[in-house]
């Protein structure tokens, strides 16, 4: 991993087994990270561990900083001030808002792009196939739907087996339904290969959706934790999905509709610490 | 609302598809801004159209012979020169000229163009070069050339090698500086490495400005070849109108002038052609 200006991103140890402590045992591991854009801070100083496999999902308003700490993650602010300890495993994919696929190169080619193996091929099928475009190799991406050309970008990640998976607001572009089916899309993609997710969005319920815990960014610092139990996550438990969506509601500065309210008011919660 | 809608204007275009034959296709049809579906052999229109005003313009004698042969005459001249092996030899060597500074004034325009995009050095040592061969007329350096070269075959493609590589350069250069930084960031991101970077990326990324260039290139390559065969030479249709301008044979002079115009819009119509299989993944205007 490259070293870039301000910051530095080392390679995790590989991890084994039960003799490491939790710490080392972490994905990821931000320490200190302070980005600036001018004279301007954007991140003051962001502390964030993922665990392997775990899914977490970044929300915040509109410009506080998360797709800059997700570049930062991905080692792309080679030009952006600041300092900071960053660790990140080995293997790191993106999946961008835009699918970012590469306007002359065919579906499969897009796949391939940057594999070394020499089943790369193959495994771009198995990975398209996984995805549910087995049949669209050779298409052009601007003979595909939005929401297909975003599964191909997923495949595309998906492919190196990451241990480390970044998206940013990935979904964004798409209309409701679509992303309805990418939820499970990406929640199936997960459960097969494993990867740590940092997710970033702005959508409060795609974030209990999916993720096993949620981290609030303020005035570029994390300022909520909130940990997503399954219950919760897949509104089995009805009662404390309603109340986590309004406890980040409130986080995030927002009163919730009054139309999503069946009895208590909203009380907005101070935006905790 | 169960009623069929009523339509002012027609479906535009009946099915092809022999399977949906016979089957209602009633459409609204929106105003289409596009110049809509390539027609095959449609580029040969305007050119058939010119002739055609000519051959007008001959048979009912307002041109006069003397100013501009019929096209009869230049057919029949044609015809003569072939039979005596003028015309192919001449053509030959013209054709040889023209393709020789072509194509290395393409490999230098392109070779530079990658240079100087792709690194910073590059740039600066190439881009204020180039600028300045731009400023100057390329016919300009034609008697330094002679001065260096003398007048042999050396000179000739190496004038047509300067006239090309410019528009080369440019256009290849700016679509590489125009590739989007967001491929370039997907492109670290996927590990790509600097050889596989400019082969996935930049080549076909600046190849729709390199293609743009080459078709100024093609035509920069007749105009050079005729500046330089109508200024010193021995053989070529350059020198075969010049001979007959001392003759007064106005018919091979059009003759030639015909020469140059089909060979124009060849050279024109194969790189475009070339152009379209290449770039299959681009929705355009053209089609
Ligand atoms: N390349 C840049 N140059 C200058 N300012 C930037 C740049 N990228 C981001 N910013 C600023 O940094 C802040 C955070 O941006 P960003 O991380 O993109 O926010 P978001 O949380 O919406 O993803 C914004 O105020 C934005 O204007
Ligand atoms: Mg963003």
């Amino acid at each position: 991993m490259a070293t870039h200006v301000g910051g530095l991103t080392r390679t995790a140890p590989p991890i084994s087994g039960s003799a490491a402590s939790a710490d080392s045992r972490a994905a990821v591991s931000v320490r200190g990270l302070i980005r600036s854009f001018g004279p301007k801070g954007v991140l003051n100083g962001v502390d964030l561990d993922i665990a392997p496999g775990e899914f977490v999902a970044l929300l915040g308003p509109s410009g506080c900083g998360k797709s800059t700490l997700l570049r930062a993650l991905a080692g792309l602010d080679h030009d952006v001030r600041g300092s900071g300890v960053i660790t990140v495993p080995d293997r790191v994919s993106v999946v961008f808002q835009d699918s970012r696929l590469l306007p002359w190169d065919t579906v499969l080619g897009n796949v391939t792009l940057g594999l070394r193996e020499h089943d790369a091929e193959a495994r771009s099928r198995r990975a398209l196939a996984e995805v549910g475009l087995a049949g669209r190799e050779k298409s052009w991406p601007h003979e595909l739907s939005g929401g297909e050309q975003q599964r191909v970008a997923l495949a595309r990640s998906l492919v190196r087996e990451p241990q480390l998976l970044l998206a940013d607001e990935p979904f964004g572009a798409l209309d409701a339904l679509t992303r309805i089916r990418m939820h499970g899309l990406l929640q199936d993609l997960v459960a097969a290969h494993r990867p740590a997710v940092l997710l970033v969005t702005h959508d409060v319920d795609e974030a209990i959706a999916l993720a096993h815990r949620i981290v609030v960014l303020d005035s570029g610092r994390v300022a909520t934790v909130r940990t997503v139990s399954p219950d919760v996550g897949s509104t089995a438990d009805a009662a404390g999905h309603e109340a986590l969506r309004r406890d980040l509601l409130a986080a995030l500065g927002v009163v919730p509709a009054s139309g999503a309210q069946p009895t208590t008011p909203a009380e907005p919660a101070a935006v905790g610490h | 609302m169960s009623a069929a809608p009523v339509l002012e204007r027609p479906a535009v275009e009946p099915h092809q598809d022999p399977a949906l034959a016979g089957r209602d296709d009633v459409r609204p049809t929106g105003k289409r801004l596009g110049p809509g579906r390539r027609r095959r052999l449609a580029w040969l229109l305007g050119p058939s159209a010119l002739l055609l005003l000519w051959t007008a313009g001959s048979a009912t004698g307002l041109l006069d012979p003397r100013i501009l042969s019929e096209p009869w005459t230049v057919v029949a001249t044609a015809g003569e020169l072939l039979a005596d092996g003028r015309l192919q030899e001449n053509l030959a060597i013209s054709a040889q000229r023209a393709l020789l500074g072509l194509f290395f004034g393409t490999l230098v325009g392109a070779v530079l163009a990658l240079l100087a995009g792709l690194s910073r050095v590059g740039e600066a040592l190439i881009d204020g070069p180039v600028q300045i061969k731009r400023a100057i007329p390329g016919l300009a350096l034609i008697p330094l050339l002679i001065l260096w070269f003398g007048i042999d075959e050396t000179m000739k493609v190496l004038t047509i090698t300067l006239g090309v590589f410019v528009p080369v350069y440019l256009q290849t250069h700016a679509a590489l500086r125009g590739i989007d930084l967001r491929y370039v960031e997907l492109a670290q991101t996927v590990g790509l490495s600097r050889a596989g970077f400019i082969r996935r990326v930049v080549l076909p990324g600046a190849l729709p400005g390199f293609f743009l260039g080459l078709r100024f290139a093609v035509t920069g390559a007749w105009v050079s070849l005729v500046v330089v065969e109508q200024i010193n030479a021995t053989s070529g249709i350059g020198y075969m109108m010049e001979l007959a301008r001392t003759y007064g044979q106005t018919n091979i002079i059009v003759l030639g002038l015909a020469v140059y115009g089909i060979l124009g819009l060849l050279s024109d119509g194969t790189v475009r052609f070339i152009e379209r299989k290449a770039l299959l993944w681009q929705r355009t205007l053209a089609g």
